[in-house]
C-alpha cells in the first residue's frame, strides 16, 4: 500500500480495489449504536483547508473521529496565513505539533506533492483537492457508489461499464481523478464539454471525448454532472447559462433517454438550474446523497490502510500478512 | 514480545505441510467435536432461541455455519451464524501493515441474547479480548461464551473456552494447523514442531 494518497493515477488495480473493499465493511459501521471503532486511538489527523469546502472536510472529520483519531482543524482564515506565512512554515507548526496525517486543500495544483515530496511532515499526506487538479478520495467514493450500483460485487472492479462526464472538465479535479481510477477499474469514460471546457492535453488521458451529450446518453451506465466553476472562470467559456443548460445540462427529457439501470451522480455542490435540474437531482435514480454517506466510509477507509498499521513496513511481515485470507 | 496466537496461526496457514507434520484430528474427529460442542451449546442454554452464533473470521465462522447447521436439525427451525471480523480491535496493529478487513455480518440484534463466540484455536487469548470488545460496541449481550474446536494453551490473558473440541497441550515452538474443506481442501487439525 502507498504511503501518501496525492493522486487517483498512483494507485494500481489491487491498491483501488482493496479501498473499495475496505469501505464495503466500514460502511456497516454508520448504522450501528456507537458508530466508533479504537483503530486510529491516539493518532492526530489535521485537516489543513486553504480553500473553502463543505462536504470534504466533514466528511474527513467524521471518518477520522469514527476511527477515534484526533482531529484538527485548521482553515486559512483567521489563521496566521492570512499574515502571510508560507506553506512550509504552516506543514512544520503542524509536524512540531506531531501530526499522524494531514488532509490537505489548496487552491494551487501541487501543493500536496510539494509537502509530501519536501519531507515537511513526517505524516501521511492525502489529497483533499489541489487547484485544478486532483481529488482522489471523490474518484474513489464515485467509484464505490458506481460498483455498489452497478456490478454488486465485493472484490470486482467496474469492467466494461460505460460512464459519461459532463460538464466544467477543464477546471475539475474531480473529472482528472476519476478518468484516471475509472480506468484503472476497467471501466470505458467519455468526457462531455464544450470544446471551451476541455483541458489542453486530454487527448493523453485515458477517455473518449465528445462535444454532444445526447449522443453519449443511451450506452451509459453512469453519468456524471460537474460543476460549472464559476469562481475559477476568468474568462468567458460560454455566452450565456441558458445556452449552457440547454446543450450540456442534465434535464427530465435526457433522463429519460438513459438506460433503465444507470445513475446520476454530482460531486456537489450543485447549481440547480445549471448543469442538472432539481427534478434530475431529487429524481429516484440519483445517487448524489448517498455519494456522501459513501464518502465517510472510503474516507475511513483511506485513513485505515495509511494509518492503521506499522509506520514502516517491514517486507518479511508484509508477505506473511498479505497472504491471510 | 511472545507470538500471539494469529501470528502463530498466519505463519500456520501459509507454510507448507513438511514432514514433521503430525494430525492430531481427521475429518471424523472434527466432525464428532462439533457435534458434540452444539449438543453442550443447547445443553447450558437449554434451547436455541435467545442465542446468537458468532464466529471469528476466516475459521472461525466456517466452523459457526457447521454449528448452525447441525443446531439446525436438532432444534428443527433455520439457525444462521454470522461473523465477527476483530480487525479493528487487534492490540497488535501498529506492530505490522494494515491489514484487510473481513466480513462482519450480524444475524441478529444481540441486545439481552446469549452470544456464542466461535472460533478455531485458542491460543494467547487476545483475538477473543478484542472480539469482547467488538462485541461491546453492537449491544449489550446477557453473556458472552466461548467454543474452539482446539484449546492449545499459552493463555496470556484471563480467559478460557466454555466448549472445547480438543484440549492440545503444545510447546511454544509447535505449530497448530486447522484446515477445514471451505478454504484448505481438507478437514485436519495438525502440529507442526519446529523443524530440526
Amino acid at each position: 500500500m502507498i504511503k501518501n494518497l496525492l493522486s487517483a493515477g498512483d494507485l494500481d488495480r489491487a491498491d483501488a480495489i482493496r479501498i473499495l473493499d475496505t469501505a464495503e465493511e466500514l460502511l456497516g459501521v454508520a448504522s450501528r449504536p456507537i458508530k466508533k471503532l479504537p483503530t486510529l486511538r491516539g493518532r492526530t489527523v489535521v485537516n489543513l483547508f486553504f480553500e473553502d469546502s463543505t462536504r470534504t472536510r466533514i466528511s474527513f472529520e467524521a471518518a477520522a473521529k469514527r476511527l477515534s483519531a484526533d482531529v484538527i482543524n485548521f482553515s486559512a482564515k483567521g489563521s496566521s496565513v492570512s499574515k502571510g506565512e508560507s506553506l512550509k512554515d504552516t506543514a512544520l507548526t503542524l509536524q512540531a505539533m506531531g501530526a499522524d496525517a494531514v488532509i490537505i486543500r489548496h487552491h494551487s495544483s501541487g501543493a500536496p506533492h510539494r509537502l509530501a515530496q519536501a519531507k515537511w511532515t513526517k505524516g501521511a499526506v492525502i489529497n483533499a483537492g489541489d487547484g485544478t487538479h486532483e481529488h482522489p478520495t471523490q474518484a474513489l467514493l464515485d467509484a464505490f457508489t458506481m460498483r455498489r450500483h452497478l456490478t454488486g460485487s465485493v472484490g470486482g472492479d467496474l469492467q466494461g461499464k460505460n460512464v459519461t462526464i459532463v460538464g466544467d472538465v477543464l477546471h475539475s479535479r474531480v473529472a482528472r481523478s476519476n478518468a484516471l481510477l475509472l480506468d484503472t477499474l476497467g471501466a470505458n469514460v467519455t468526457l462531455v464539454a464544450p470544446p471551451t471546457l476541455l483541458p489542453v492535453g486530454v487527448d493523453h488521458w485515458p477517455v473518449k471525448t465528445s462535444y454532444d451529450l445526447d449522443s453519449s446518453l443511451e450506452k451509459a451506465d453512469a453519468v456524471m454532472m460537474l460543476r460549472v466553476q464559476a469562481e475559477r472562470m476568468n474568462a468567458s467559456y460560454f455566452p450565456s447559462a441558458r445556452e449552457y443548460s440547454r446543450r450540456y445540462g442534465l434535464d427530465t427529457t435526457r433522463l429519460n433517454r438513459l438506460p433503465d439501470h444507470a445513475i446520476v451522480m454530482h460531486p456537489g455542490p450543485m447549481n440547480r438550474g445549471m448543469e442538472i435540474t432539481a427534478d434530475v437531482a431529487d429524481h429516484v435514480r440519483s445517487v448524489i446523497v448517498e455519494q456522501v454517506t459513501n464518502g465517510v466510509a472510503v474516507r475511513m477507509a483511506v485513513l485505515y490502510l495509511l494509518l492503521g498499521g506499522a509506520a514502516d513496513e517491514s517486507t518479511t511481515e508484509d508477505s506473511s500478512t498479505k497472504d491471510r485470507e | 514480545m511472545v507470538a500471539s496466537d494469529d501470528a502463530a496461526r498466519a505463519d500456520a496457514a501459509h507454510t507448507p505441510l513438511d514432514q514433521t507434520a503430525r494430525t492430531v484430528l481427521d475429518e471424523q474427529d472434527i466432525s464428532r467435536a462439533l457435534t458434540r460442542i452444539t449438543h453442550e451449546i443447547l445443553e447450558r442454554n437449554r434451547d436455541s432461541s435467545g442465542l446468537v452464533l458468532l464466529g471469528i473470521p476466516t475459521r472461525g465462522v466456517h466452523l459457526a455455519r457447521r454449528i448452525a447447521e447441525r443446531m439446525s436439525e436438532v432444534e428443527d427451525r433455520t439457525i444462521t451464524a454470522g461473523a465477527l471480523d476483530i480487525t479493528m480491535y487487534r492490540d497488535d496493529l501498529r506492530l505490522k501493515p494494515a491489514r484487510a478487513l473481513e466480513h462482519t455480518e450480524i444475524p441478529d440484534d444481540i441486545d439481552g441474547k446469549v452470544v456464542v463466540l466461535i472460533d478455531d484455536v485458542l491460543f494467547s487469548g487476545r483475538t477473543i479480548r478484542a472480539a469482547l470488545d467488538a462485541l461491546n460496541e453492537l449491544g449489550r449481550p446477557k453473556a458472552v461464551q466461548l467454543a474452539v474446536l482446539i484449546d492449545r494453551g499459552h493463555r496470556e490473558l484471563p480467559i478460557r473456552a466454555d466448549f472445547v473440541g480438543k484440549n492440545l497441550p503444545t510447546s511454544l515452538v509447535e505449530r497448530v494447523k486447522v484446515s477445514l474443506v471451505e478454504t484448505d481442501d481438507l478437514d485436519a487439525v495438525a502440529i507442526r514442531g519446529e523443524s530440526a
